[in-house]
Parts: structure tokens; C-alpha cells; sequence
């Protein structure tokens, strides 16, 4: 007797999955060949994982034209959404992952200790983000946010000669997973009152219930938890604390990737979440975005006028341009406004000059991963030229100086807060801006104006330059030419859905 | 150059090419980067003096405009016009900067210098020929960058506190005229449609509720009071001043504080009649407590450098002055002042900076009796002296008398108190001169050589324009008028403001008589 039962599972589109299946394919490559074959050409593991990054890429790439006709389609029952605001997420955490790899391969390389391990985290980790980006459910958004979190802990961690990585690791952990349980919570509590878990089903719950139930409390509850949760992912302020920590210890790579595509992707599922699933309650959460928003510009840029590590006086600024994009945020909650688009473009824009600014400082930090101090960079125009002048360009875009990507970024978030109506978030912002410039200005001065305190030789290596070169280049570029990525940002839209 | 020679734009680019050119040169040809630099900036200066030449006096409008397409999805273009109010400091800053180049030698690294200098060059004129917001915002801000590299790079002791408080004095101000600028395009797009930076059509298109437009009119005001800088917003300017190198110092004070006033004129008057002359009271009072505190605080000087630059607050305070006062020959007189305090504080920036190069020193009771020892330098410094005073005859004479005679008309008290404020100017300046230039020398200033043929031909340019223009100042006139006639027509015409009914001064007669 043939017995013969079948399960109706979601039908699977694996053209759509390329991206998430490639960044699979070369973690599982790095780690099985990584482990059969000892001995590796040089640089060969961080070929394996930007080739399968440079396919996911592309896949994406492919699947933004495809978007044209096809303004946005949801897969797997609905927990997957495909949409020109996800493609271009998922573009910039590819470009991350590369320009992670590249640097890792540099940094690794330096430490001799090239390994397939950290690379096929740094895989993992870019999965979780595509992931996140993209979901539109909350438990699969909670699946991907694990995944990256938890290859970012071990990535962190992963200098095992240095007790500050360790520091980094743990505390990142234990904060994180703090975070994680927030978020949850969180979850479950908008489960309780719409019934949904699906981001979109979240929406239309809502709308369908106009009267103010007793399911009000336990929603407004849950919507603040999520927001602390996915506040501490973005480092917003008052969750920030442990970023400067982390940054500081983790391997500069590794800041860098967390810096970037971690941004993105809580960012990315922050906006869909608020946009998508809690449109209706826009009016309950404008209120504390605006206050996180506006604590976030301060904090960053007050305290980072006092640090002397530039790896620490970056992971301020980071704090600060999180601000910055939550006032971004903050504009999208007003119906009319671009504030998605805008939050996106600075996204976008944010994730090369961090990256850049980052392989800078890898640069700098020679054989060891820690003496990223001030006055490690006394003097460095002397020292390289072409290497102060790619960091002041880069540090001057942070600033927001014009003619620099960083202008266009602050300029089209300020443009939505203005539509929004914000006006005293757009003053503050810009203000916070100007005290965050101080900052940018004494590393300037430490290269330019002071003499150097060592002669030694900077030797940096190739993949770094092209990192540096090609960040310095696209900050130029879009800062004289904004329209070739406004033209792309502003059509960054959730689905219709 | 025909008439279809985008010389506009031509003026803004030619000196970031030229930057770009030294940028890249190799560091063995280094003869080349001075030649280059001043191919560049006096091919500038010559165009700018083309422009002079074959501007319609005639003609208020803009002329010479080119318009592109830059940022669509914004409504930005790459817009620039010259009027009566912008033709002459455009024309300043083409003179200015080949003077500094070819006059001026920084003690180190030329290359860098002439790099961030061409770069000044190109942000200054952009400013003064934008004719659109977003557009003058950014070479309104750009403009820090190079001037914060040079008084940090060239500059004296304190030089990085200096450049660091311009830097971010300057930014704060610009950051409320960010979201003044984008908030007056967002609520304009409702009467024109669309979203445009583009000045002409807003100001023409678009009009703005009463309160709205003073919200607008006080973010822009907040970043022009910095750069001009108004009291009490000029605390950056006399440490930029002293701690800028000789050159620094003489774009700061020649062109880089008119970009303040001018976008008063431009930014203010123009596009926020109203709110502006709501204003006008607030205005009047700083620009005239400017004038007494800067002459008061000048007079307190030890510092022969920073006596300069506090006679700088007191200057800008007439030009501003003039232009809230708001009528024709006010409006008139604060455009030439600005011309003239370019020209006379750039040379008495240009002095100090010799008299510090030959003895190393700005004190004042360092100083004694140059006079016996340097007769033709102390000369050129009681020309340039007179005129930054306002002596009959010299240039600085016809904006300030014009300041004053039309700030009379609407504006009486507080000229009555400004006026003063010329004798103050007098008294710092002259008693300056005395301790520096009069008695017997001691043994320090006995060998305080005579001008070299290079400063003397530098001065003589400078001193010819104060001649020529404190004689004959017609030609600069003509050409004002008009467009100041049509901005006071637009002011009149979008507020209720009335403008006083001259009496029978008109300008010309004015000349006529400083001509005689």
C-alpha cells in the first residue's frame, strides 16, 4: 500500500531567495572546503565571500529593474516582502558585506590569521540582515535579527588577544539579548491586540478596528517595546551606552559592518514596522521618535566633543547620524511627507562614509587593533597626504559640509522634517550638527595643523585603498551630482499591500 | 568673448580648476603652482573687470544669467545673475584675489596655500552670483573650508582656536538658514506649484503669510548677523583677524564679512520685504551699537591687528545700517561701503601685516616713529588710513555720507548716534597713527625698512581705487542705482512701508559736489 500524504506548504519562488541562497552557498563553501583544505591562497577566502555577495548584488540589482512593472510582491504566505524599499536595504548591506570582507581580509592578513570562520560570520551575519530587511512578518523579522545579532556577538568577540574584543563581545551580548527580549515582548503584546503578527495584517487589523478597544493599553505597550528593542539595535539614545564600548573593542572591520549593515537592517525593519504595520498609530509613536530623535542628535555629537580614541569619537557620530535618521523617521509618521525615501537616501549615504571612515582608521591602526588614539593621527598630512585627504573629505561629508554626499543626506532628511512640519527637530538637528562638527574638526586639525609624533611607515593595504577609494569617489560624486541617488532613493516605497 | 560666454559660470569654475590643477601638480615642478595661481586668479580678475566693462548700467535686472538644470527632483539649478547690488563686490573679489596672490608670500608650503586660496576664490564668487538658494547655500558654506585650512595652516600662535571658532561660529548661524531655506521652498511650492530654490520665482511667485515670512526672514537674518558679524554675534571676528595670515585677513575683511551684508540685500530685502522691514528697528539698534562698542573697543586696542578688526565691526555696523534703513541712498551708500571697506581694510590688513613682517611684532607700544625712518610706508598707511576713516575724497568718504544722509531721512536717531561713531573712527585710527608713526624711533624701530618696489606696487593699486573712487565715484553709482531703485520699489510695493519722500539730494548731486 502506497501511502502518500501531502503537506501544503508555501510555494517556494527561489529566484527571489538568490541573495539569501548565495551569501548560504558561500558561507557553507568557506566552511567546508575551509576546513578540508588547509592551505588557502591569499586573499582567497574574502574572494569567496565578495564573489557570493557580489551575486546577491547583483540578483538585486536585477530584481530593482524588475520592480518597474511590478510595484511590490509578498512570498512564503506573506512573510517575505519584495520591494523597491527592501531591494535598495538589501543593496547597501551587500555593499557593506564587501567592503567588509575587503577590510577583513586586510586586517586578518596584518594579525596572520587568515581564516575562512570570521568570513562565513560576516556571511551569516549580511543573511540576517537581508532578512530583516525584507520581512514582513515579525517572528521572521525576529529569526533575522537573531541571526545577525548573533554572528555580530562572535564577530566582536573574535580577537582573542585582545581583552577589549572580549569586552565588546560579551557586552554587546548581554545588552543585546536584553534587546532581543524587549522586542519579543514587544511582539507579542501587538499580537494580543490586533491578532496579527504579519507587519502588513498589523495594518489592516487596525484599520479595521476604529473603536479604542481595551486593547489600546496592551498595543501602545507593545509598540514601545518594540521601539526601545529595535532603538537599541539602531543606537539610539537612551540605549546607546554600549555602542562606544563595542565600536571601541570590536575588530575595526567588524565596527564597521555593525556600524553599517546593522544600521540598515534595524532601521530598514524599524520603518516598515512603524510604516506599515502602525500607520494608523502614527500619531502614538510620532511623539517618541521625535523625543528619541532628539536626544539621539545631543548625545552623539555632545559626547563626542570630549572623547580622545577616534574609534570611540566614530561610534558617537554614528550615535548622532541615528538621530539624524530618526528624524527621518519621524517626518514619514506625517502622511505627505518623503521622510521613508529620505531616511533610506541617508541610510544609503551613511553606509559609505562609515565604511570609509572605518577602512581609514584601519589603516592607521598598524599591527594592533587598539592604538586608535587622537594623536595616532597627529600630523598624518605630513605622514600621507592622499590618506588625509580621503579622511577630511570623509570626516567633512559626516559634518555635513556641501558639495559632499553627507550635505545631501542631512540636506533631504531636513527637507522631510520640514514637510513634516518639525520645524524645532529640524533646528535641533542641524544645531546638533554643528556641535558634532567639532568633532570632525579637531581630527582634521590633528592631521593637518600638528606635527607628526612618529615617522613610522603607514603601509596600507590594497583592499583597504579600494575601499577608501571607492567611498571617497561615490561621497564626491553624490555630493556633486545628488540627483543620480535621489533619483533611486525616492522611489525606495513599501509595497502596496 | 561673445555674449553667449557662460563668463558666469566661468568665474565660479576657472578658480577650482585652477585649485584642482595645483592639487595635482607634482611636487618637483613647484615654480609652476604660483604661475598657475596667478594665471588663474588674474584671468578672473580680468574677466570679472570684462564684466564691469560691458555691464548695462541701464538695466535693474539680472543680467548675464545662465540657468541649468542641477538637482530636478529639488527644482535646483545652477542659476547665477549679476545686478547693480552684486556687479561691484564681484569685481572686488576678481581684483582682490590676484593682488593677494601676486602681493602676498606665505612663509611655507605655497602649494596648499594657492590651492585653498583658488578655492576661496571660487566659493566667494559663487556667493555673490547665486541666484539660487540652495546654490548660494552651499557656497555660502563651502567658503568655511578653505578659510579654516588657511587660518589654520598660515595663521599666528592661537590660529587653531581661531579657525576652529570661525568654522563653527559660522556653521551654527548657517544651520538655521538651512531650514529657513528649505522651509521657505516647502511653503512657497503652494503658490508656484512646485518646489524650486530658485530665488527669482520665489520671490516673485510666492508669498508668505505675515508671521511666517518674519520666521523665515529671522533664520536667514540669525546666519548673515554671524558673517557680517553683528553685534553681539562678533565675538569670532577679531580672533579670525588676528591669528588669519596677512592674506587671510585681507579676503576676510575685503569679501568674505560682504557676503553677510550682501544676503541682507539679497536674501533679506529682497525675497522677505516685509518681515524686514519689521525688523528694521532691531537692526538699526545693533548696527548702531556695533558702531560705538566696535570704535570703543578699537580705541582699547594693543594690538595693531585687532585694532583693525574691531574698526571692522564698526564699519559693517554702518553698512548695515544703511541697509535697514531702507531708502534709495542708504541702500546705495551701504553697497559702495561695502566696495570701499573691502578695499581700505584690505589695505590697512595688508599694512599691518608688513609692519608685523618687518619687526615681528603688532603691539602698539612696540612701535614708535616709523615715520622718520619709512616716510613712503607711513604715507601709504595715512592714505589708507584717511579713507578707512571716511576723509572727503577718498573713497570711503561717498558710501559713508550716503549711509548717513539716507539713513536720516527714516531712520533719525539712530544716525544722530551713528554719526558719532565717524568721530570715534577718526580718534582710534588717528591716535593709532600717532603712537605707531610719530615721535623718535628707539633703536628696534630704527631699521624699519622702506616699502619694497613689490609692496609699493601692490599698494598703489589699492591706493589708485581709493582715489579714483573717493573723486569720481559716478560710474560706481550708475550702476548701483538702478537695481537698488527696483529693490526699493519691490520693498515698497510688498509691505506697507513707506519710504521716505526725498528731498531734493539727489545722488548725482551729491557726486557732483564730493567731485569738486
Amino acid at each position: 500500500m502506497v501511502f502518500a500524504a501531502t503537506l501544503d506548504g508555501p510555494s517556494i519562488p527561489w529566484v527571489e531567495l538568490i541573495p539569501v541562497l548565495s551569501l548560504l552557498a558561500g558561507t557553507c563553501f568557506l566552511l567546508l572546503v575551509g576546513s578540508l583544505v588547509p592551505n588557502w591562497p591569499r586573499r582567497g577566502y574574502a574572494w569567496v565571500a565578495g564573489i557570493s555577495t557580489a551575486v546577491a548584488l547583483v540578483a538585486n540589482v536585477v530584481k530593482w529593474n524588475d520592480l518597474y512593472y511590478v510595484k511590490g510582491q509578498t512570498f512564503f504566505a506573506d512573510v517575505i516582502a519584495t520591494d523597491r524599499f527592501s531591494v535598495l536595504a538589501s543593496i547597501a548591506i551587500c555593499i557593506s558585506v564587501i567592503f567588509a570582507a575587503l577590510m577583513l581580509s586586510a586586517y586578518l592578513i596584518r594579525m596572520n590569521a587568515d581564516g575562512p570562520e570570521l568570513y562565513a560570520l560576516l556571511l551569516t551575519s549580511g543573511i540576517g540582515a537581508l532578512v530583516m530587511v525584507a520581512s514582513n512578518e515579525l517572528i521572521v523579522l525576529f529569526l533575522g535579527l537573531e541571526i545577525l545579532s548573533l554572528s555580530l556577538y562572535l564577530l566582536a568577540a573574535s580577537n582573542r588577544d585582545r581583552e577589549q574584543s572580549q569586552e565588546s563581545g560579551l557586552k554587546y551580548f548581554i545588552l543585546g539579548g536584553f534587546s532581543s527580549a524587549f522586542f519579543l515582548y514587544g511582539v507579542a503584546l501587538i499580537f494580543g491586540a490586533t491578532g496579527s503578527t504579519k507587519i502588513s495584517g498589523i495594518g489592516s487589523g487596525l484599520s479595521a478596528s476604529i473603536s479604542i478597544l481595551n486593547t489600546d493599553a496592551m498595543l501602545l505597550v507593545g509598540i514601545g517595546l518594540l521601539l526601545v528593542g529595535l532603538g537599541f539595535k539602531v543606537s539610539a539614545a537612551p540605549f546607546h551606552v554600549w555602542t562606544p564600548d563595542v565600536y571601541e573593542g570590536a575588530p575595526t572591520p567588524v565596527t564597521a559592518f555593525m556600524a553599517s549593515a546593522g544600521k540598515v537592517a534595524a532601521f530598514a525593519a524599524l520603518l516598515r514596522i512603524l510604516m506599515v504595520g502602525l500607520e494608523q498609530r502614527a500619531d502614538d509613536w510620532r511623539p517618541v521618535v521625535w523625543a528619541l530623535a532628539m536626544l539621539t542628535v545631543f548625545t552623539g555629537s555632545i559626547l563626542a566633543v570630549v572623547q580622545t580614541n577616534v574609534k570611540r569619537m566614530l561610534a558617537y557620530s554614528s550615535i548622532s547620524h541615528a538621530g539624524f535618521i530618526l528624524v527621518g523617521v519621524e517626518a514619514a509618521g506625517q502622511m505627505s511627507g518623503d521622510g521613508i525615501a529620505t531616511s533610506m537616501n541617508y541610510l544609503v549615504i551613511y553606509t559609505v562614509l562609515v565604511m570609509g571612515s572605518f577602512a581609514i582608521v584601519l589603516a592607521m591602526s598598524g599591527n594592533t587593533d587598539g592604538e586608535t588614539n587622537l594623536s595616532d593621527f597627529k600630523g598624518l598630512a605630513k605622514r600621507r597626504p592622499a590618506l588625509a585627504l580621503a579622511f577630511t573629505v570623509l570626516l567633512f561629508a559626516q559634518a555635513g559640509v556641501p558639495l559632499t554626499a553627507g550635505f545631501v543626506a542631512k540636506f533631504a532628511v531636513i527637507k522631510s522634517s520640514v514637510e513634516a512640519n518639525s520645524y524645532v527637530l529640524a533646528i535641533a538637528a542641524m544645531v546638533a550638527a554643528v556641535i558634532g562638527a567639532y568633532l570632525y574638526l579637531r581630527i582634521a586639525v590633528s592631521m593637518w595643523l600638528e606635527e607628526p609624533a612618529s615617522d613610522s611607515e603607514i603601509s596600507v593595504d590594497p583592499a583597504v585603498v579600494v575601499v577608501i577609494a571607492v567611498s571617497v569617489a561615490a561621497t564626491l560624486i553624490v555630493g556633486f551630482f545628488p540627483e543620480l541617488l535621489l533619483q533611486a532613493t525616492r522611489l525606495a516605497r513599501f509595497a502596496p499591500l | 568673448m561673445n555674449a553667449s560666454f557662460p563668463i558666469l559660470s566661468a568665474l565660479v569654475l576657472l578658480p577650482i580648476l585652477g585649485a584642482i590643477l595645483i592639487t595635482v601638480i607634482s611636487n618637483k615642478h613647484l615654480e609652476y603652482v604660483k604661475l598657475i595661481a596667478m594665471i588663474f586668479s588674474v584671468g578672473v580678475g580680468g574677466m570679472s573687470i570684462w564684466l564691469l566693462a560691458s555691464f548695462q548700467s541701464d538695466d535693474s535686472g539680472f543680467q548675464f544669467v545662465s540657468q541649468h538644470d542641477w538637482v530636478t527632483s529639488w527644482g535646483i539649478s545652477w542659476h547665477l545673475g549679476v545686478d547693480g547690488v552684486s556687479l561691484f563686490l564681484v569685481v572686488l573679489t576678481g581684483i582682490l584675489f590676484p593682488l593677494v596672490i601676486l602681493g602676498i608670500d606665505p612663509h611655507h608650503d605655497h602649494k596648499r596655500y594657492l590651492a585653498w586660496l583658488l578655492l576661496l576664490e571660487a566659493g566667494v564668487m559663487g556667493s555673490f552670483l547665486s541666484l539660487d538658494l540652495f546654490l548660494f547655500f552651499i557656497f555660502f558654506e563651502i567658503v568655511l573650508v578653505p578659510m579654516y585650512f588657511l587660518i589654520g595652516g598660515w595663521g599666528y600662535d592661537k590660529r587653531v582656536y581661531a579657525a576652529t571658532k570661525f568654522f563653527l561660529y559660522t556653521m551654527l548661524g548657517s544651520a538655521f538658514m538651512l531650514v529657513g531655506i528649505i522651509a521657505t521652498a516647502v511653503l512657497a511650492r503652494r503658490d508656484i506649484g512646485y518646489l524650486t530654490f530658485d530665488l527669482v520665482t520665489l520671490t516673485e511667485q510666492a508669498s508668505f503669510a505675515t508671521n511666517t515670512g518674519r520666521w523665515l526672514f529671522v533664520s536667514f537674518a540669525i546666519a548673515f548677523a554671524v558673517k557680517v558679524p553683528i553685534f553681539p554675534l562678533h565675538t569670532w571676528l577679531p580672533d579670525a583677524h588676528t591669528q588669519a595670515p596677512t592674506g587671510g585677513s585681507v579676503i576676510l575683511a575685503g569679501v568674505l564679512l560682504k557676503m553677510g551684508t550682501y544676503g541682507f540685500l539679497r536674501f533679506g530685502l529682497y525675497l522677505f520685504p516685509e518681515a524686514a522691514v519689521w525688523a528694521k528697528p532691531v537692526l538699526l539698534t545693533l548696527a548702531v551699537i556695533g558702531i560705538i562698542y566696535g570704535a570703543i573697543a578699537a580705541t582699547m586696542q594693543t594690538d595693531l591687528k585687532r585694532l583693525v578688526a574691531y574698526s571692522s565691526v564698526a564699519h559693517l555696523g554702518f553698512i548695515v545700517l544703511g541697509i535697514f534703513a531702507i531708502t534709495s541712498q542708504s541702500l546705495t551708500g551701504s553697497v559702495m561701503q561695502m566696495v570701499n571697506h573691502g578695499i581700505s581694510t584690505g589695505a590697512l590688513f595688508l599694512l599691518v601685516g608688513m609692519i608685523y613682517e618687518r619687526r615681528h611684532t603688532r603691539e602698539i607700544a612696540e612701535l614708535r616713529g616709523i615715520q622718520s625712518v619709512a616716510p613712503i610706508f607711513s604715507a601709504a598707511f595715512m592714505i589708507v588710513m584717511l579713507s578707512s576713516i571716511g576723509v572727503p575724497g577718498l573713497n570711503g568718504f561717498a558710501g559713508e555720507f550716503l549711509i548717513l544722509i539716507g539713513s536720516f531721512q527714516s531712520a533719525r536717531w539712530w544716525t544722530i548716534v551713528a554719526a558719532t561713531g565717524v568721530i570715534l573712527a577718526a580718534l582710534y585710527l588717528l591716535w593709532a597713527y600717532q603712537r605707531v608713526f610719530h615721535g623718535e624711533p628707539d633703536e628696534a624701530n630704527s631699521t624699519f625698512a622702506e616699502l619694497t618696489l613689490r609692496e609699493g606696487a601692490l599698494l598703489a593699486v589699492f591706493i589708485g581705487i581709493i582715489g579714483f573712487t573717493g573723486i569720481y565715484p559716478k560710474p560706481m553709482l550708475e550702476r548701483i542705482e538702478p537695481s537698488i531703485d527696483k529693490l526699493m520699489e519691490h520693498v515698497v510695493s510688498h509691505s506697507d512701508y513707506k519710504a521716505p519722500t526725498t528731498p531734493e539730494v539727489k545722488t548725482p548731486e551729491t557726486t557732483k559736489v564730493e567731485g569738486h
